[in-house]
């Protein structure tokens, strides 16, 4: 069976059978179970409010179960045994693969792009944001910067491999160094660089969304703190770095954790930029190393990426918390 | 005050010029690929491609024919026009060009000026004048026709053969729609799913709501690196193995979280008094929630939609394991990354072709459904 076809008919069953999940078990509850009649008609109307969250939450709480949280679990288990899967060996691939120089590098050089690419787009997203709202084309310029958040990974990967080049007739950094008389070289092959040249990647992808977020976020200020500062004397550096970035801080922290978090996902840009040559493995992509061949390995790999993020989902959960009280 | 307005205007301009660079700076490399899939495989090794719209130097080689060889006076004489050779003829469709410069091998290729004698390897001379018009004079019979190298003006030229190799010929058809195939069903499946649990979440009472809640902001950020193993063995395990159901399943799964939170976030901003109404006229929660909550959060389904389509388009990670490796159920991405780079690592013209290819069909879509994609991001992450 062709996959289109394929494809059409899981639409028709699943959006049908969710569809269909949702008013029969509804209707079950309510005629059946606990039919709005009868002598008991009030306490079967309230029984029935009681259950009926779980109706509508089953199906999501399920897939989320299935799909997320058992695999916190399930990972952390599958690491603690050898490739065949069926020898208990403790934390013999963590301590394996803190021996490993390839994964020392990925290590660190993960921690570099968790430092620098939410910090770069950030800034850059809030310094865009900042100066087109002062223009008579910032929402084009905006539109702009925001596009390559459309385009995926290898998309954007492809893009920069012309810019990086190795060569002067394609490559616009190299053409730059020719017509400076300088000899021509492969950016991605300068160790330790290379990664920032990747990671610039991802502010580049990034950024866009900063500012979108950032530029809600600066237009919600009250105008009179900026006014008030203004009378006082205060010059437009001032009035930005003292009055504005201090009251969108709470946002600007939530950009950078969400950009934290994608950064720890993303595997692709390594992957298609240099395979992890040249020093420049993270996690995520040194995990694919292993995926398919040692699953112990590529587990572990995974759960110390987990590690990594369990500051800032501990962090996400109380501010949910708080904003919920 | 004239001071300060003169200040004003110099910052002004500061500021014009500081987000012209920056506006450069994002733009630039798109257009270049963009730019390079309309060029030929020899344009783009010869030229770059900021160099396209002018009509550049560019380096030919010719082969000039033994058949023409004729003998005047003890000499062997062969004389044409490199203009007219069929291996050029595709960049000088009337036969005709200017030379800038020539030589008798590759590595001489600009040593002689249009009009000059040059030295050929194997013996006699080679004169190319500016008109492509050439003379070789050997005194001994030539077996075959020397080859001629040339630097020639060429005007820009654009071509969609690119378009036409990877689209019928490539197997990126087939890929474009195996991504359509993913995409499609792993955007709709969760919405509906998620819908239901987030007014459950947002207009719902029961013990234990702010618990998921916040489960569900926890799950918000799990790995996905977390998820591959144990979910392709149980895949495997259960039958469904490496195919699209799973991977239907598996981004419906990773998609969940996100579409909960936003449209519970989305959900809980409604007016209570149209749903408490509701309930004191009878309706039920079901009731409400097809006729009142879905119509009204029509703009976090579309944001929400946008995301997903947009991530299970351009994802690589999750089709890499969960799809089949074979070329009949690559998506672009994974073809792009593993099947292109690797056997076409030096075909930039197909590379650039592919790239944007894939990155056509969400780039429509971002830019027709931009305001909802901003109105999904605040939701998300401003509250």
């Amino acid at each position: 069976m062709p996959p289109v076809i394929q494809g059409i008919i899981t639409i028709i069953v699943g959006v049908g059978g969710c569809v269909g999940y949702f008013y029969a078990s509804n209707w079950v509850l309510d005629k059946v179970i606990f039919p709005a009649k009868g002598p008991n008609t009030g306490r079967n109307i309230n029984r029935a409010n009681q259950v009926r969250p779980w109706l509508f939450l089953f199906p999501a709480m399920f897939a989320l179960g299935l799909y997320l949280a058992y695999p916190v679990v399930g990972s952390f288990v599958r690491s603690l045994f050898d490739r065949s899967g069926d020898n208990f060996i403790g934390l013999g691939n963590y301590i394996d693969l803190f021996s490993e120089s390839t994964f020392r590098t990925a290590v660190r050089n993960n921690l570099l792009w968790v430092l620098v690419v939410p910090a770069m787009a950030t800034f850059i997203g809030l310094v865009v944001a900042q100066l087109s709202d002062r223009l008579s084309w910032g929402n084009i310029a905006k539109s702009l910067i925001f596009m390559p958040m459309a385009i995926s990974f290898v998309g954007a990967s492809l893009i920069w491999r012309f810019v990086y080049a190795p060569d002067a007739d394609l490559g616009i950094i190299n053409s730059i160094r020719d017509s400076m008389g300088l000899a021509v070289l492969d950016p991605l092959q300068v160790r330790f660089w290379n990664n920032f040249f990747l990671m610039f990647i991802l502010v580049w992808i990034q950024t866009g969304f900063a500012m979108v977020i950032l530029s809600a976020a600066l237009r919600g200020i009250p105008e009179e703190t900026i006014e008030a500062a203004i009378i006082d004397g205060a010059n437009a550096f001032q009035v930005f770095f003292k009055i504005k970035v201090p009251q969108i801080m709470g946002t600007i922290v939530v950009v950078w954790t969400t950009i934290t978090i994608l950064v720890l996902k993303v595997f692709d840009i390594v992957y298609t930029m240099t395979g992890g040559n040249f020093g420049t493995h993270i996690l995520p992509s040194y995990m694919m190393t292993y995926m398919f061949r040692d699953d112990g390995r590529a587990t572990a790999v995974a759960f110390v990426i987990m590690i990594l993020v369990l500051p800032v989902m501990i962090w996400n959960i109380r501010q949910a918390r708080k904003e919920m009280r | 005050m004239d001071n300060i307005a003169g200040q004003n205007q110099g910052n002004r301009v500061l500021v014009n010029i500081t987000m012209l660079v920056l506006v450069l700076l994002w733009l630039l490399p798109s257009i270049g690929l963009f730019v390079s899939s309309f060029r030929d495989r020899d344009q783009i090794a010869n030229s770059g491609w900021w160099m396209s719209p002018f009509t550049v130097d560019l380096n030919f080689r010719a082969r000039s024919s033994s058949d023409d060889m004729v003998e005047q006076n003890g000499i062997f004489v062969i004389e044409g026009n490199v203009f007219t050779d069929p291996s050029v003829a595709g960049r000088f469709p009337d036969g005709e060009g200017t030379i800038g410069a020539f030589g008798p091998t590759a590595r001489d290729l600009d040593a002689f000026a249009p009009g000059e004698t040059a030295e050929m390897p194997r013996g006699g001379t080679l004169t190319v004048e500016a008109d492509g018009s050439y003379r070789i004079e050997h005194d001994e019979p030539f077996a075959r026709g020397p080859a001629i190298f040339f630097q020639a003006l060429t005007p820009p030229a654009f071509t969609l053969d690119n378009y036409r190799t990877v689209l019928f010929a490539d197997g990126m058809d087939r890929a474009f729609i195996n991504t359509l195939t993913v995409a499609i069903p792993a955007t709709i499946i969760p919405i509906l799913i998620a819908a239901f649990a987030a007014y459950a979440l947002a207009w719902m009472d029961f013990p234990g709501r702010g618990l998921l809640i916040a489960a569900v902001v926890g799950l918000l950020v799990v790995p996905l690196q977390l998820a591959l193993v144990p979910l392709l063995n149980l895949h495997t395990s259960i039958g469904i193995g490496q195919s699209f159901l799973g991977i239907w399943l598996a981004h419906t799964g990773f998609g969940l979280p996100l579409a909960v939170y936003l449209l519970r976030n989305y959900m809980v901003g409604l007016p209570r008094d149209i749903i408490e109404g509701a309930k004191v006229d009878g309706a039920t929660d079901f009731q409400i929630f097809v006729r009142i909550i879905l119509p009204l959060s029509f703009p976090a389904l579309a944001s929400f939609a946008i995301f997903q389509f947009l991530w299970t388009w351009n994802d690589l990670l999750v089709a890499k394991v969960f799809l089949p490796s074979g070329s009949a159920s690559q998506v672009m991405t994974v073809k792009i990354a593993d099947d292109l780079l690797g056997s076409r690592g030096g075909d930039w013209g197909i590379l650039a072709t592919a790239a944007f290819v894939s990155i056509a069909v969400p780039l429509v879509v971002f830019f027709t459904m931009q305001r909802y994609l901003v109105r999904g991001l605040l939701a998300g992450s401003v509250k």
